[in-house]
């Protein structure tokens, strides 16, 4: 049997699944001031009158390093980067122990300027004596050349707990992406080792001493052990949760819109043939652009607990939440309010949704009733406006190839997924609104955390290589290996599946079940110099694609 | 977090699987490193900076520009219609002011390109900025427009389509035609006889710096453009100008070019030729970008940079001068040049020969272009290349009189089928394009 978990901003969803189904299903209120005791108390639900032994997996889904972010109570860290020509790194300031050095590598991963070792030596006691004990080192360029922060490191090392190198984020490049991602590992390592730390402890005392798996913000999980090189995958998981849900009920070779609406917002994503499509870069919100690996979804601060006012004549929903519905014992009408008076839900107090519906409808000169139908159809609007947008800019990203340029895969989803407590309610609306076909999966209300139970493990490597100086690469992974002018795109491809079948079973996966390999993107240039051939860069990234475990097909229908 | 005091928008098309051959410095490499060190750079996550997808031009687009021999077709693959795309793109972002300026930052380049294309010249085979030209000119009315071209190389291309336009300013700075491919572009090169003035061609000596490159900038390009008053600044921004290009010998940096661009402040820069694309190009165009979003560029330093070992000899500098007061004064004659450039309603005929280096070819010209004080002339071409066709175009200006509009159309029906291979009119105030 398995477990899944997914801790929400509002409510935490937990369920255990064997082969032959859903064999429990429970849903408590987040105490977001206390998510261990949430998480404990959702096990011991579980498990009541279940054999441990027979647990063979479990996978948790929290908000614990998005709400240290949201709060801003992260440790504070230490960060050194080095930058050469370009942008000035100052602009990227992370708080208040952030130094620029001296060093510089170029785009090819040659080194312009050395780094200075006092100066690193001088930062190093500085910390020490401020008494930093996780510190960020970041070089522009590391990711074709980790030297230098190697060598920041092992200067560190002796002042400082634990130091975070940039080329551990991704392969990818983003200067200030990387700085922002590892500035967060160092930042929650403590709160996330601690923490999970404890839950383990916790869960072997109830008998449960199998690997914990912990879900990314890819739709992937990667065990306890991988998540304390870089814990800030776990940013944004939920969402992640949720499309994993609604996977087995998207029509395969189409495209289908996936909405969870939850109790503040309504997490929108996109899958294509039963596969969530990733952010390009990383995980963006707002201001805030980092390098983690995320499926591509967005928010709409809009959900089935957000207060609904008027300003203006105008009728506003949310950002806010003030609580539950009216007709739970919230003080100020919401969605779901709209939704009793209207007679679609026949749960809550009926009275109190009506006299918060009442409020609104005087405001705008309504009846009750008109008043609910338009708050409903407010809400939809609103959420389908934003998910047409995505699909806009998701059809209007560059591509560098004229092949890319002809071949450009443009989305038309025909389908809504809908998940979350409303989701019948609103798929019926959105039906009815927009003529696309819109239904509620099966099990709306815990799909997200069957969605976290049946997520397989994901991974990414980055391997380059450049014939003309010898050497292939994959810094993230700590590889590097000299070759031969010959060296082929044959041979890159094999290196790449080596290191990425290393990476996939370290972290947690079955290695009998890696079939899900895909090559996101190979480039070959030559490398000219003085009007005759040198060698040839070539360039891939090879990935463990997001997906369901399987055996539990049972569980879906 | 960095945001872009005025916004920018970007078109980024490498082209990473089109070359001319695989040697050739117009190859798939090129753009590589620049699109390393800009995405490193963070740049396309700038608040204010907007990344557009190319658009792709049709054949009416081109044809708004050239006269393709024997069509659009035989002459350009998808990759030369997605490079003037981007520069079509760009042009839209900053018309329709979703943005204040952009950067098309494409590959094939297209500045050599001329009116007549039998084919490639100078890795080029149509003309980006003028088939973006014609475009804003057609599509948003806009009617003066400024050209300046910062490639090493005399914009040739360029040169000879608007060269008979007194609407269009085109200006080139180049390295001295006598050292230099295609060895043209001198300062007496003015336009033609209802066009004097409208062309200048500024030639500069092998070595100068960013010194004497911003000299000319400050002291004869940014005051005739005050004079002018274009509707529109366009960039043709090469960066074969930088020490380190292997193709020419001049001494321009990433500061200079980021400079240049503060000062110039076009609303469309389009990237032409560079082809030290290791050295040069990150830097020069990362620069090139900061500046047109008003950002700090100072940073933008390439590591082997040595101020003391690019100076330019005091030579150099005397003969920047001269040069500069030279094309000054033919500035300030403009008008009495016009006046002496001959007859209203009388023809006047030029012959020319021009060599594709690109595609082998040789070209023959005879134009006629009908002397006029109201409008740029209708032109007849008559051009034969080897090898390649015979053919005989007819072009009307977009802004033409009535007078050049019927003239036009006389030459067109007067024109003899049998003696060609191919007939054209492009008649530019009906947008529309005839083949006989
Ligand atoms: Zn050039
Ligand atoms: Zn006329």
């Amino acid at each position: 049997m398995i477990i899944g978990i997914d801790v929400g901003g509002t409510h935490t969803d937990a369920v255990l699944l064997s082969s032959n189904g859903i064999e429990k299903k429970i849903k408590v209120s987040t105490d977001s001031a206390d998510l261990f005791h949430t998480i404990l108390s959702s096990f011991t639900q579980l498990l009541d009158n279940i054999d441990p032994k027979k647990i063979q997996r479990v996978v948790i889904s929290t908000t614990l390093t998005t709400n240290a972010i949201v709060q801003k109570n992260m440790d504070p860290v230490g960060m050194i980067v080095s930058a050469g020509p370009g942008i000035d790194p100052k602009e990227f300031r992370t708080g208040k122990h952030y130094y620029c050095v001296s060093g510089s590598i170029n785009h090819r991963g040659i080194e312009k300027a050395s780094v200075n070792k006092m100066e690193i030596e001088d930062i190093a006691k500085e910390l020490k004596q401020a008494g930093i004990e996780y510190v960020g080192v970041v070089s522009k360029f590391c990711v074709r050349n980790p030297n230098h922060e190697i060598l920041i490191k092992r200067i560190l090392n002796k002042y400082v707990k634990k130091v975070f190198m940039g080329h551990h984020v991704s392969g990818n490049l983003n200067f200030p992406r990387r700085i922002v991602t590892t500035h967060l590992n160092a930042a929650v390592f403590s709160l996330h080792k601690s923490f999970f730390e404890a839950v383990q402890q916790s869960l072997s005392e109830m008998g449960l001493t199998i690997p914990i798996q912990i879900l990314k913000a890819d739709g992937g999980t990667m065990s306890l052990a991988s998540s304390m090189v870089f814990p800030g995958q776990t940013v944004l998981s939920g969402p992640a949760a949720s499309i994993m849900g609604a996977i087995p009920y998207a029509p395969k070779k189409k495209d289908a819109i996936v909405l969870d609406i939850g109790g503040t917002t309504t997490d929108i994503s996109f899958l294509v043939d039963k596969t969530p499509l990733l952010e390009p870069m990383g995980i963006q919100r707002g201001r805030y652009k980092s390098l983690i690996r995320s499926l591509r979804t967005d928010s709409k601060g809009i959900g089935g607990d957000s207060t609904v006012r008027v300003k203006d004549k105008e009728l506003m929903i949310g950002p806010d939440r003030q609580g539950p519905a009216m007709a739970f014992g919230g003080p100020e009408p919401t969605p779901t309010d709209a939704l009793v008076v209207l007679g679609l839900m026949p749960e809550g107090h009926q009275e109190n949704a009506r006299k918060g519906i009442h409020r609104i409808a005087l405001e705008l000169g309504l009846t009750d009733l008109e008043a609910a139908d338009q708050i409903f159809k407010k809400c939809c609007t609103v959420i389908l406006k934003k998910t047409f947008e995505m699909i806009d800019k998701l059809n209007s990203q560059p591509v560098y190839t004229v092949h890319e340029f002809l071949e450009g895969y443009k989305i038309s989803p025909r389908i809504i997924l809908l998940l979350g407590g409303p989701a019948p309610y609103f798929a019926k609306k959105i039906e009815a609104l927009y003529q696309i076909k819109a239904v509620a999966v099966p099990e709306y209300s815990v799909a997200n955390a069957i969605g976290a139970a049946l997520a397989r493990t994901t991974c990414e490597v980055s391997v380059n290589a450049d014939t003309e100086q010898g050497i292939v690469t994959a810094h993230e992974e700590n590889f590097a290996e000299p070759i031969s002018k010959t060296y082929s795109d044959d041979d890159l491809i094999e290196t790449a599946y080596t290191l990425l079948k290393e990476k996939a079973v370290n972290s947690g996966a079955d290695p009998d079940n890696l079939d899900e390999v895909e090559v996101v993107e190979f480039q070959k240039f030559n490398i000219v110099r003085n009007f005759s051939p040198r060698g040839k860069i070539l360039r891939t990234k090879m990935q463990l694609k997001p997906g369901l475990i399987k055996g539990f097909e049972k569980v879906l229908h | 977090m960095l945001k872009a005091h005025q916004k920018t928008g970007l078109v980024f098309f490498p082209a990473f699987d089109w070359a001319i051959d695989p040697t050739h410095p117009e190859r798939e490499e090129r753009l590589l490193y620049t699109q390393d060190q800009v995405t490193e750079e963070g740049i396309f996550d700038i608040d204010g900076i907007i990344e557009y997808k190319p658009d792709i031009v049709t054949h009416h687009d081109i044809r708004r520009v050239h006269f393709c021999v024997p069509d659009e077709q035989t002459i350009t693959t998808q990759s030369h219609l997605i490079s003037a795309g981007g520069a079509k793109a760009i042009a839209d972002a900053v018309l329709n002011k979703q943005v204040k300026n952009g950067f098309a930052l494409v590959r094939p380049p297209g500045h050599h390109s001329m009116r007549v294309s039998h084919g490639g010249r100078g890795f080029c085979h149509i003309n980006i900025e003028a088939i973006m030209v014609e475009y804003i000119r057609s599509q948003f009315g806009i009617k003066r427009i400024a050209i300046v071209d910062t490639d090493c190389h005399h914009g040739d291309g360029t040169n000879d389509i608007f060269w008979h336009d007194p609407d269009v300013l085109f200006i080139s700075l180049h390295q001295d035609g006598r050292t230099m491919y295609p060895g043209t572009g001198f300062p007496g090169e003015l336009g033609g006889p209802n066009a004097k003035g409208s062309n200048l061609n500024i030639p500069l000596p092998p070595g100068t710096s960013t010194e004497g490159y911003l000299y000319v900038i400050r002291n004869c390009v940014l005051p005739v453009l005050e004079e002018f008053k274009p509707d529109l600044i366009v960039n043709s921004a090469g960066q074969d100008n930088h020490y380190t290009d292997p193709l020419t010998n001049m001494n321009f940096s990433a500061q200079g070019y980021a400079e240049l661009t503060t000062l110039l402040k076009p609303d469309i820069a389009v990237l032409e030729g560079g082809y030290s694309i290791e050295g040069a190009l990150p830097y020069v165009n990362l620069g090139i970008i900061l500046a047109l979003a008003g950002l700090d560029y100072s940073g933008v330093v390439e590591p082997d940079f040595n101020a003391e070992q690019l100076k330019q000899s005091v030579s150099t500098t005397d003969k920047i001068k001269k040069t500069t007061d030279l094309v000054n004064s033919y500035w300030l004659q403009k008008d009495e040049l016009r006046q002496k450039a001959g007859t209203p309603g009388d023809l006047q005929v030029r012959h020319r020969e021009i060599f594709y280096d690109t595609d082998n070819i040789f070209e023959r010209q005879k134009e006629k272009v009908r002397v006029c004080r109201d409008c740029g002339g209708c032109i007849e071409i008559d051009s034969n290349a080897t090898p390649g066709c015979h053919m005989l175009a007819v072009h009307i200006p977009i802004n033409a009189c009535k007078d050049c509009i019927e003239a036009g159309y006389k030459f067109f029906d007067q024109a003899d089928k049998t003696k060609f291979d191919r007939v054209f009119l492009q008649d530019r105030p009906n947008d529309s394009y005839t083949i006989k």
